[in-house]
Protein backbone atom coordinates (compact mmCIF):
# COMPACT_ATOMS: atom_id res chain seq x y z
CA UNK A 1 0.00 0.00 0.00
CA UNK A 2 0.75 3.42 -0.99
CA UNK A 3 2.24 5.93 2.24
CA UNK A 4 2.51 9.08 1.54
CA UNK A 5 5.17 10.99 3.44
CA UNK A 6 6.21 14.40 5.12
CA UNK A 7 9.42 14.70 2.81
CA UNK A 8 10.81 16.05 5.89
CA UNK A 9 10.71 12.23 8.13
CA UNK A 10 12.06 10.37 4.81
CA UNK A 11 15.27 8.61 5.32
CA UNK A 12 18.59 8.82 3.61
CA UNK A 13 17.59 5.53 1.67
CA UNK A 14 13.76 6.98 0.53
CA UNK A 15 15.43 10.03 -0.64
CA UNK A 16 18.20 8.50 -2.78
CA UNK A 17 15.13 5.66 -4.07
CA UNK A 18 12.98 8.96 -4.88
CA UNK A 19 15.35 10.76 -6.47
CA UNK A 20 16.25 7.88 -8.14
CA UNK A 21 12.88 6.72 -9.80
CA UNK A 22 13.33 10.17 -10.95
CA UNK A 23 15.89 10.15 -12.95
CA UNK A 24 15.02 6.85 -14.24
CA UNK A 25 11.61 8.72 -15.49
CA UNK A 26 13.73 11.89 -17.00
CA UNK A 27 16.00 8.86 -18.30
CA UNK A 28 13.25 7.29 -20.52
CA UNK A 29 11.29 10.07 -21.66
CA UNK A 30 8.10 9.67 -19.56
CA UNK A 31 8.84 12.24 -17.30
CA UNK A 32 8.97 14.75 -20.02
CA UNK A 33 5.60 13.85 -21.17
CA UNK A 34 3.62 14.63 -17.96
CA UNK A 35 5.93 17.98 -18.16
CA UNK A 36 3.94 18.36 -21.74
CA UNK A 37 0.77 17.47 -20.25
CA UNK A 38 0.85 19.66 -17.69
CA UNK A 39 1.38 22.67 -19.96
CA UNK A 40 -0.70 22.10 -22.34
CA UNK A 41 -3.66 22.50 -19.74
CA UNK A 42 -2.17 25.88 -18.34
CA UNK A 43 -2.51 26.78 -21.56
CA UNK A 44 -5.70 26.23 -22.52
CA UNK A 45 -7.44 26.37 -19.25
CA UNK A 46 -9.34 29.55 -19.56
CA UNK A 47 -11.98 31.33 -17.44
CA UNK A 48 -14.51 31.81 -20.26
CA UNK A 49 -14.13 28.82 -22.10
CA UNK A 50 -13.78 24.92 -21.43
CA UNK A 51 -11.53 24.85 -17.83
CA UNK A 52 -10.26 21.43 -16.80
CA UNK A 53 -7.13 21.07 -14.79
CA UNK A 54 -6.94 24.59 -13.65
CA UNK A 55 -8.78 27.87 -12.07
CA UNK A 56 -11.83 25.50 -11.89
CA UNK A 57 -13.75 22.61 -9.66
CA UNK A 58 -11.87 20.02 -11.32
CA UNK A 59 -8.32 21.74 -10.20
CA UNK A 60 -8.20 19.24 -7.23
CA UNK A 61 -9.63 16.04 -8.77
CA UNK A 62 -7.18 16.57 -11.98
CA UNK A 63 -4.17 16.81 -10.21
CA UNK A 64 -4.98 13.84 -7.57
CA UNK A 65 -5.62 12.07 -10.99
CA UNK A 66 -2.39 13.47 -12.34
CA UNK A 67 -0.19 12.85 -9.45
CA UNK A 68 -1.56 9.30 -9.03
CA UNK A 69 -0.25 8.52 -12.77
CA UNK A 70 3.03 9.90 -12.02
CA UNK A 71 2.85 8.08 -8.63
CA UNK A 72 2.32 4.69 -10.24
CA UNK A 73 5.15 5.57 -13.19
CA UNK A 74 7.99 6.35 -10.16
CA UNK A 75 6.55 2.64 -9.10
CA UNK A 76 6.65 1.26 -12.20
CA UNK A 77 10.49 2.31 -11.65
CA UNK A 78 10.77 1.01 -7.63
CA UNK A 79 7.20 0.07 -6.25
CA UNK A 80 8.76 0.78 -2.59
CA UNK A 81 8.48 4.69 -3.48
CA UNK A 82 5.72 7.10 -2.68
CA UNK A 83 5.04 10.28 -3.59
CA UNK A 84 6.28 12.85 -0.54
CA UNK A 85 4.40 16.03 0.33
CA UNK A 86 5.75 18.86 1.29
CA UNK A 87 4.25 20.90 4.52
CA UNK A 88 5.39 24.59 3.04
CA UNK A 89 3.78 26.06 6.27
CA UNK A 90 6.22 24.03 8.47
CA UNK A 91 9.22 23.60 6.03
CA UNK A 92 9.28 27.68 4.88
CA UNK A 93 12.97 28.56 4.49
CA UNK A 94 15.90 27.79 2.09
CA UNK A 95 17.50 25.97 4.93
CA UNK A 96 14.79 23.37 4.93
CA UNK A 97 16.54 19.73 4.37
CA UNK A 98 13.92 19.62 1.42
CA UNK A 99 16.91 21.89 -0.68
CA UNK A 100 19.48 19.83 0.59
CA UNK A 101 22.10 18.56 -1.83
CA UNK A 102 21.35 14.83 -0.68
CA UNK A 103 17.49 15.35 -1.85
CA UNK A 104 16.11 18.43 -4.16
CA UNK A 105 19.13 20.68 -4.31
CA UNK A 106 18.92 24.77 -3.45
CA UNK A 107 18.04 27.51 -5.05
CA UNK A 108 19.77 29.24 -8.11
CA UNK A 109 22.62 31.58 -8.60
CA UNK A 110 21.90 35.04 -9.21
CA UNK A 111 23.20 35.67 -12.92
CA UNK A 112 20.83 32.89 -14.55
CA UNK A 113 18.97 31.20 -11.78
CA UNK A 114 20.92 27.56 -12.41
CA UNK A 115 20.59 25.45 -9.78
CA UNK A 116 23.91 24.27 -9.13
CA UNK A 117 24.10 21.59 -6.39
CA UNK A 118 21.67 17.99 -5.59
CA UNK A 119 21.02 15.84 -8.17
CA UNK A 120 18.77 17.91 -10.52
CA UNK A 121 21.43 20.45 -10.96
CA UNK A 122 22.69 20.59 -14.53
CA UNK A 123 26.52 19.91 -14.42
CA UNK A 124 24.87 16.53 -12.82
CA UNK A 125 23.80 15.83 -16.47
CA UNK A 126 20.49 14.01 -15.87
CA UNK A 127 18.08 16.49 -15.85
CA UNK A 128 18.07 19.02 -18.88
CA UNK A 129 14.80 20.89 -19.03
CA UNK A 130 13.76 20.07 -22.45
CA UNK A 131 9.54 20.60 -22.54
CA UNK A 132 10.63 24.39 -22.09
CA UNK A 133 9.50 28.54 -22.65
CA UNK A 134 12.60 29.49 -23.00
CA UNK A 135 15.91 28.80 -24.49
CA UNK A 136 17.58 28.00 -21.10
CA UNK A 137 17.89 23.94 -20.41
CA UNK A 138 19.04 23.85 -17.10
CA UNK A 139 17.05 23.52 -13.57
CA UNK A 140 16.58 27.44 -12.48
CA UNK A 141 15.35 28.44 -9.34
CA UNK A 142 14.75 31.46 -7.28
CA UNK A 143 13.35 30.49 -3.59
CA UNK A 144 11.79 33.09 -1.47
CA UNK A 145 13.32 35.79 -4.18
CA UNK A 146 12.68 39.41 -3.67
CA UNK A 147 11.62 38.98 0.15
CA UNK A 148 8.70 36.52 -0.97
CA UNK A 149 7.13 34.41 2.09
CA UNK A 150 5.40 31.37 2.18
CA UNK A 151 1.82 30.85 3.69
CA UNK A 152 1.50 30.46 7.07
CA UNK A 153 -0.65 27.35 9.09
CA UNK A 154 -2.97 30.25 10.07
CA UNK A 155 -3.65 31.17 6.16
CA UNK A 156 -4.19 27.61 5.40
CA UNK A 157 -6.53 26.95 8.39
CA UNK A 158 -8.55 30.45 7.32
CA UNK A 159 -8.62 28.54 3.64
CA UNK A 160 -10.02 25.21 5.45
CA UNK A 161 -12.67 26.94 7.35
CA UNK A 162 -14.42 27.71 4.26
CA UNK A 163 -17.51 25.23 3.93
CA UNK A 164 -18.04 25.94 0.45
CA UNK A 165 -16.48 23.64 -2.14
CA UNK A 166 -16.53 26.23 -5.26
CA UNK A 167 -19.06 28.45 -6.65
CA UNK A 168 -20.06 30.03 -9.42
CA UNK A 169 -18.78 31.26 -11.99
CA UNK A 170 -16.17 28.41 -11.37
CA UNK A 171 -13.34 30.16 -12.62
CA UNK A 172 -10.62 32.11 -11.39
CA UNK A 173 -12.80 34.74 -9.66
CA UNK A 174 -15.19 32.40 -7.85
CA UNK A 175 -15.33 32.61 -4.10
CA UNK A 176 -15.02 29.31 -2.12
CA UNK A 177 -12.44 26.68 -0.73
CA UNK A 178 -11.36 25.74 -4.26
CA UNK A 179 -10.38 28.69 -5.17
CA UNK A 180 -9.02 30.17 -2.01
CA UNK A 181 -6.89 26.74 -2.42
CA UNK A 182 -5.68 27.49 -5.75
CA UNK A 183 -4.74 30.77 -5.10
CA UNK A 184 -6.21 33.18 -7.80
CA UNK A 185 -8.39 34.97 -4.70
CA UNK A 186 -8.03 36.03 -0.92
CA UNK A 187 -4.64 34.68 0.74
CA UNK A 188 -3.03 32.48 -2.04
CA UNK A 189 -1.57 29.45 -0.88
CA UNK A 190 -1.10 27.16 -4.01
CA UNK A 191 -0.25 29.97 -6.50
CA UNK A 192 1.73 31.68 -3.97
CA UNK A 193 4.35 28.47 -3.71
CA UNK A 194 4.74 28.26 -7.14
CA UNK A 195 5.72 31.52 -7.23
CA UNK A 196 8.48 31.37 -3.96
CA UNK A 197 10.18 28.64 -5.40
CA UNK A 198 10.44 30.89 -8.91
CA UNK A 199 12.25 29.36 -11.84
CA UNK A 200 10.43 26.80 -13.86
CA UNK A 201 7.99 26.37 -11.27
CA UNK A 202 6.57 30.25 -11.85
CA UNK A 203 5.87 28.71 -15.44
CA UNK A 204 3.33 26.54 -17.52
CA UNK A 205 5.84 24.19 -17.27
CA UNK A 206 6.38 23.49 -13.50
CA UNK A 207 6.52 20.41 -13.26
CA UNK A 208 10.36 20.84 -14.57
CA UNK A 209 11.32 20.87 -10.98
CA UNK A 210 10.56 17.90 -8.69
CA UNK A 211 9.18 19.74 -6.39
CA UNK A 212 6.12 20.24 -8.13
CA UNK A 213 5.27 17.21 -7.10
CA UNK A 214 5.78 17.48 -3.30
CA UNK A 215 3.62 20.60 -3.60
CA UNK A 216 1.10 19.26 -5.18
CA UNK A 217 1.36 16.07 -3.13
CA UNK A 218 0.38 18.86 0.08
CA UNK A 219 -2.56 20.55 -1.58
CA UNK A 220 -4.27 17.07 -2.11
CA UNK A 221 -3.34 16.60 1.22
CA UNK A 222 -4.91 20.02 2.60
CA UNK A 223 -8.23 18.65 0.34
CA UNK A 224 -8.45 15.60 2.17
CA UNK A 225 -8.01 17.58 5.14
CA UNK A 226 -10.68 19.73 4.36
CA UNK A 227 -13.18 16.69 3.67
CA UNK A 228 -12.80 15.57 7.17
CA UNK A 229 -13.43 19.22 8.41
CA UNK A 230 -16.40 19.57 6.01
CA UNK A 231 -18.02 15.98 6.08
CA UNK A 232 -21.26 17.76 4.29
CA UNK A 233 -19.73 19.73 1.87
CA UNK A 234 -19.89 17.85 -1.40
CA UNK A 235 -17.75 18.46 -4.92
CA UNK A 236 -19.63 21.31 -6.83
CA UNK A 237 -21.24 21.57 -9.13
CA UNK A 238 -23.25 18.54 -9.22
CA UNK A 239 -24.87 18.72 -13.11
CA UNK A 240 -25.18 20.71 -16.33
CA UNK A 241 -22.93 23.13 -15.95
CA UNK A 242 -21.24 24.83 -19.13
CA UNK A 243 -17.34 24.87 -19.79
CA UNK A 244 -16.95 22.65 -16.56
CA UNK A 245 -16.08 19.71 -15.07
CA UNK A 246 -19.28 18.53 -12.86
CA UNK A 247 -19.28 15.57 -10.28
CA UNK A 248 -20.07 12.51 -12.46
CA UNK A 249 -17.97 14.59 -15.86
CA UNK A 250 -14.98 12.81 -16.90
CA UNK A 251 -12.10 14.66 -16.47
CA UNK A 252 -9.36 15.23 -20.08
CA UNK A 253 -7.13 13.91 -21.12
CA UNK A 254 -7.94 10.58 -19.34
CA UNK A 255 -11.67 10.74 -20.30
CA UNK A 256 -12.57 7.70 -17.70
CA UNK A 257 -12.04 9.37 -14.86
CA UNK A 258 -14.80 11.62 -12.79
CA UNK A 259 -14.27 13.77 -10.33
CA UNK A 260 -16.76 11.38 -8.20
CA UNK A 261 -14.27 8.71 -8.40
CA UNK A 262 -11.39 10.63 -6.97
CA UNK A 263 -13.06 12.27 -3.78
CA UNK A 264 -11.78 9.05 -1.61
CA UNK A 265 -7.71 8.78 -2.09
CA UNK A 266 -7.34 5.74 0.28
CA UNK A 267 -7.78 2.99 -2.73
CA UNK A 268 -4.57 4.67 -4.45
CA UNK A 269 -3.17 5.94 -1.15
CA UNK A 270 -2.84 6.62 2.65
CA UNK A 271 -0.70 9.47 4.31
CA UNK A 272 1.70 8.97 7.14
CA UNK A 273 -0.29 10.29 9.68
CA UNK A 274 -4.05 11.77 9.96
CA UNK A 275 -5.11 14.06 6.99
CA UNK B 1 5.21 22.05 -25.57
CA UNK B 2 5.43 18.84 -28.50
CA UNK B 3 1.76 18.14 -28.97
CA UNK B 4 0.29 21.52 -28.62
CA UNK B 5 0.01 22.92 -32.57
CA UNK B 6 0.23 26.76 -32.84
CA UNK B 7 -3.23 26.89 -33.73
CA UNK B 8 -4.41 25.37 -30.73
CA UNK B 9 -1.78 27.77 -28.70
CA UNK B 10 -3.14 31.02 -30.50
CA UNK B 11 -6.70 29.76 -30.78
CA UNK B 12 -7.75 33.34 -32.04
CA UNK B 13 -11.50 32.59 -32.21
CA UNK B 14 -14.40 34.56 -32.75
CA UNK B 15 -15.87 34.37 -29.95
CA UNK B 16 -13.07 35.56 -27.78
CA UNK B 17 -14.05 39.32 -28.21
CA UNK B 18 -17.26 38.81 -26.74
CA UNK B 19 -15.83 36.65 -23.55
CA UNK B 20 -13.30 39.24 -23.16
CA UNK B 21 -15.80 41.91 -22.58
CA UNK B 22 -18.04 39.67 -21.14
CA UNK B 23 -15.07 38.88 -18.37
CA UNK B 24 -14.51 42.64 -18.03
CA UNK B 25 -17.86 43.87 -17.40
CA UNK B 26 -18.58 41.15 -14.40
CA UNK B 27 -15.08 42.33 -12.75
CA UNK B 28 -14.97 46.18 -13.24
CA UNK B 29 -13.58 46.99 -10.08
CA UNK B 30 -10.35 45.08 -10.32
CA UNK B 31 -8.36 48.85 -10.87
CA UNK B 32 -5.21 48.13 -12.99
CA UNK B 33 -1.76 49.67 -12.49
CA UNK B 34 -2.22 51.51 -15.38
CA UNK B 35 -5.45 52.73 -16.93
CA UNK B 36 -7.10 50.93 -19.97
CA UNK B 37 -7.57 53.93 -22.12
CA UNK B 38 -10.87 52.24 -24.05
CA UNK B 39 -12.89 51.37 -20.34
CA UNK B 40 -12.74 48.32 -18.76
CA UNK B 41 -15.20 46.58 -20.94
CA UNK B 42 -12.78 46.49 -23.34
CA UNK B 43 -9.07 44.96 -24.63
CA UNK B 44 -6.24 47.22 -23.49
CA UNK B 45 -4.27 49.43 -26.13
CA UNK B 46 -1.27 48.45 -27.67
CA UNK B 47 2.48 48.68 -26.84
CA UNK B 48 5.81 49.06 -28.58
CA UNK B 49 8.71 49.64 -26.69
CA UNK B 50 12.51 48.53 -25.64
CA UNK B 51 12.27 47.11 -22.19
CA UNK B 52 16.09 45.88 -20.75
CA UNK B 53 17.65 45.46 -24.06
CA UNK B 54 14.33 43.62 -25.41
CA UNK B 55 11.50 45.03 -27.65
CA UNK B 56 8.31 44.21 -26.14
CA UNK B 57 4.87 44.79 -28.26
CA UNK B 58 1.06 44.35 -27.64
CA UNK B 59 -1.89 44.87 -29.16
CA UNK B 60 -5.21 43.63 -30.08
CA UNK B 61 -5.39 40.15 -32.02
CA UNK B 62 -7.45 40.70 -35.64
CA UNK B 63 -8.07 37.40 -36.89
CA UNK B 64 -5.66 37.07 -38.87
CA UNK B 65 -6.56 33.55 -41.09
CA UNK B 66 -5.76 31.31 -37.81
CA UNK B 67 -8.71 29.13 -38.47
CA UNK B 68 -10.35 30.58 -35.57
CA UNK B 69 -13.19 28.94 -33.32
CA UNK B 70 -10.71 26.82 -31.15
CA UNK B 71 -12.24 26.78 -27.81
CA UNK B 72 -11.97 30.65 -27.69
CA UNK B 73 -9.98 32.35 -25.13
CA UNK B 74 -6.46 31.30 -24.61
CA UNK B 75 -4.75 34.44 -25.95
CA UNK B 76 -8.18 36.48 -25.09
CA UNK B 77 -7.78 38.30 -28.21
CA UNK B 78 -4.30 39.81 -27.73
CA UNK B 79 -0.92 39.38 -28.76
CA UNK B 80 2.49 39.91 -26.81
CA UNK B 81 5.87 39.49 -28.71
CA UNK B 82 9.05 39.58 -27.12
CA UNK B 83 12.14 40.51 -29.40
CA UNK B 84 9.17 39.24 -32.30
CA UNK B 85 7.84 35.91 -30.63
CA UNK B 86 5.19 35.65 -29.15
CA UNK B 87 4.47 35.16 -25.77
CA UNK B 88 1.76 33.05 -24.65
CA UNK B 89 -0.66 35.23 -22.55
CA UNK B 90 -4.10 34.66 -20.97
CA UNK B 91 -6.56 37.17 -19.23
CA UNK B 92 -8.52 36.32 -15.87
CA UNK B 93 -11.65 36.95 -15.37
CA UNK B 94 -11.11 39.86 -13.17
CA UNK B 95 -9.47 41.60 -15.46
CA UNK B 96 -5.59 40.81 -15.06
CA UNK B 97 -3.21 38.86 -16.85
CA UNK B 98 -1.14 35.91 -16.94
CA UNK B 99 1.65 34.68 -19.25
CA UNK B 100 3.62 30.71 -19.65
CA UNK B 101 6.50 32.55 -18.03
CA UNK B 102 4.31 34.12 -15.10
CA UNK B 103 1.99 31.71 -14.78
CA UNK B 104 0.89 32.00 -11.49
CA UNK B 105 0.95 35.72 -10.39
CA UNK B 106 -1.36 38.08 -12.24
CA UNK B 107 -0.30 41.29 -13.44
CA UNK B 108 -2.20 44.41 -14.34
CA UNK B 109 -1.97 45.13 -17.83
CA UNK B 110 0.32 43.18 -20.56
CA UNK B 111 2.86 45.67 -21.00
CA UNK B 112 3.60 44.76 -17.22
CA UNK B 113 3.00 41.20 -17.90
CA UNK B 114 5.75 41.53 -21.03
CA UNK B 115 8.08 43.51 -18.83
CA UNK B 116 8.16 40.71 -16.19
CA UNK B 117 8.89 38.06 -18.49
CA UNK B 118 12.03 40.14 -20.01
CA UNK B 119 12.98 40.23 -16.26
CA UNK B 120 12.15 36.62 -15.59
CA UNK B 121 14.16 35.39 -18.96
CA UNK B 122 17.52 37.20 -18.11
CA UNK B 123 17.98 37.46 -21.93
CA UNK B 124 17.38 34.12 -22.58
CA UNK B 125 15.25 33.56 -26.36
CA UNK B 126 11.81 32.90 -25.93
CA UNK B 127 11.07 29.33 -27.07
CA UNK B 128 8.51 29.37 -29.94
CA UNK B 129 4.98 28.37 -29.07
CA UNK B 130 4.51 25.53 -31.47
CA UNK B 131 7.67 22.71 -31.39
CA UNK B 132 5.30 20.01 -32.98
Amino acid sequence: MTVRKNQAQLTADEKRRFVNALLALKRNGQYDSFVTTHNAFIMSDTDNGDRVGHRSPSFLPWHRRFLIQFEQALQSVDPSVALPYWDWTADRTTASSLWAADFLGGTGRARDGQVMDGPFAAASGGWAVNVRVDGRNFLRRALGSGGRQLPTKAEVDSVLAMSTYDAPPWNSSSDGFRNHLEGWRGVNLHNRVHVWVGGQMATGVSPNDPVFWLHHAFIDRLWSEWQRRHPDSPYLPAAGTPNVVDLRDTMRPWNDVTPADMLDHRPYYTYDTAA
Amino acid sequence: MSGITRRQALGVAAGAAAGLAAAGAAHAAVQPAEPRPQGATAAPGSFDEVYKGRRIQGGPTHDGGHGGGHHGGHGAGYTVRIDGEELHVMRNADGTWISVINHYEPRATPKALARAAVTELQGAALVPLALG
